[in-house]
């Protein structure tokens, strides 16, 4: 995971379900305020992530990257 | 996939193949006179369990279902095994051992089979079973106004892939274990007995995947109540946690939009009834005045079997209330 002051990204690309799902809820926990943004390659992770985080009471925004990934926005 | 070979291999070619490509269901079937009717199937998979007898247990207790889910006995299977170089010989063993023990318990015979190297292991079976013609049981075969019955509990998918992670509680796994190496083979015989024509098996869809397939085949709507259906333990705490496998969240992006939930659902209880199973129960539209009987010969097997739902109209769809 790198970290920047305002925003914690987990890529979480390459990892098949529930890996993707597992780190998203670690990130979750370890927020502390920031915003997150989950990078994943399929459709069934993305569904997932937004599972978990929509569970934790966080929204999310998905968004398709140049290179045809996904990138997720989590905010709380 | 198959679409190009349908195009190779038209009905009228082979007027005595009764369910192929065409018509997909779980295990073709093929006339061979106006009293039998042969069913053939395989399948194979990676490792599920961590102990090699049950790995191939379980792995056999799948193939053979695609039999029992026909209406079918199986007659005789053949190998199929995948296996790394690096390994000893001796867990190859336990694999065929789990295997050739299910067999005989289905009262079938291995006859054969073949092993290749592979990186990972890949094991199952081909299984030749036979049917009388009239008696299939199909996909297809489901009327409004049948009950819906699942013989086993929902969650291996949940259970096998918490226990890679080592998330999962030891009993949970070990009860998930004898779930599936368990045989659909009284199940199956009940339902032929019974004359049942609507019927399959559940697995790697989960279960709206396959009800979705009934409900398609046969054209009816079915209702499933979600209160009726079986979970095996953990599962719900494993669901929680977010540890549904890949597999049940592709189910769930595939059909979940074809499917009405009651709004009450929530996204865990919607997701469950996706769960990938590995060597699950028989869904069966059991008619209702064949509901007692139904039940009582699977108590006298000392099998369960849940009502979840019932078919109500003629139009393909499904609701879970």
């Amino acid at each position: 995971m790198n970290q920047t002051p305002e925003s914690l990204l987990v890529d979480a690309r390459g990892l098949s379900c529930p890996q993707p799902a597992i780190l998203t809820r670690q990130a979750i926990s370890q927020a502390a305020g920031r915003v997150l943004e989950i990078l994943v390659d399929a459709i069934a992770q993305r569904d997932n992530v937004i599972r978990v985080a929509v569970k934790e009471g966080w929204s999310a925004v998905p968004e398709e990257t140049a290179d045809g990934r996904i990138r997720i926005r989590l905010t709380k | 996939m198959l679409r190009p070979l349908r195009a190779m291999f038209q009905p009228q070619d082979c007027p005595d193949l009764m369910v192929g490509i065409g018509c997909l269901d779980d295990a073709a079937v093929y006339r061979l006179d106006s009293e039998r009717a042969l069913i053939f199937t395989t399948d194979f998979f990676t490792p599920v369990v961590d102990d090699p007898y049950d790995y191939g247990a379980i792995a056999a207790a799948n193939a053979l279902s695609d039999v029992y889910a026909m209406g079918g006995a199986p007659l005789l299977a053949l190998n199929l095994a995948a296996f790394p170089a690096r390994l000893p010989a001796e867990i190859l063993g336990q694999v065929l051992m789990g295997m050739a023990d299910m067999v005989k318990q289905a009262g079938a015979v291995v006859a054969g089979g073949h092993t290749i190297q592979d990186e990972e292991p890949k094991v199952g079976l081909c299984v030749a079973g036979m049917v009388h013609p009239d008696k299939l049981l199909t996909k297809g075969g489901v009327q409004p106004g049948d009950q819906l019955v699942l013989t086993k509990p929902l969650g291996t998918g949940l259970i096998t892939t918490a226990a890679k992670m080592d998330l999962a509680d030891r009993e949970d796994v070990d009860e998930a274990i004898q779930w599936m190496r368990r045989l659909n083979r009284a199940a199956g015989k009940t339902a032929a007995d019974l004359d049942l024509r609507g019927g399959t098996d559940v697995t790697g869809f989960g279960l709206l995947g396959h009800a979705w397939e009934m409900a398609e085949a046969s054209r009816v709507t079915l209702k499933v109540f979600f209160e009726a259906v079986p979970f095996m333990n953990g599962v719900v705490r494993y669901a929680d946690q977010g540890l549904f496998p890949g597999g049940t969240a592709s189910n769930y992006t595939a059909y979940s939009k074809r499917i009405h939930f009651a709004e009450y659902l929530n996204e865990d209880q919607k997701m469950l009834l996706f769960d990938a199973q590995t060597s699950g129960g028989l869904l069966l539209a059991v008619p209702q005045e064949k509901m007692g009987e139904f039940s009582n010969m699977m108590e006298f097997h000392g099998e369960k079997c849940w009502i979840i739902g019932e078919a109500v109209g003629r139009e393909a769809g499904i609701q879970v209330i």
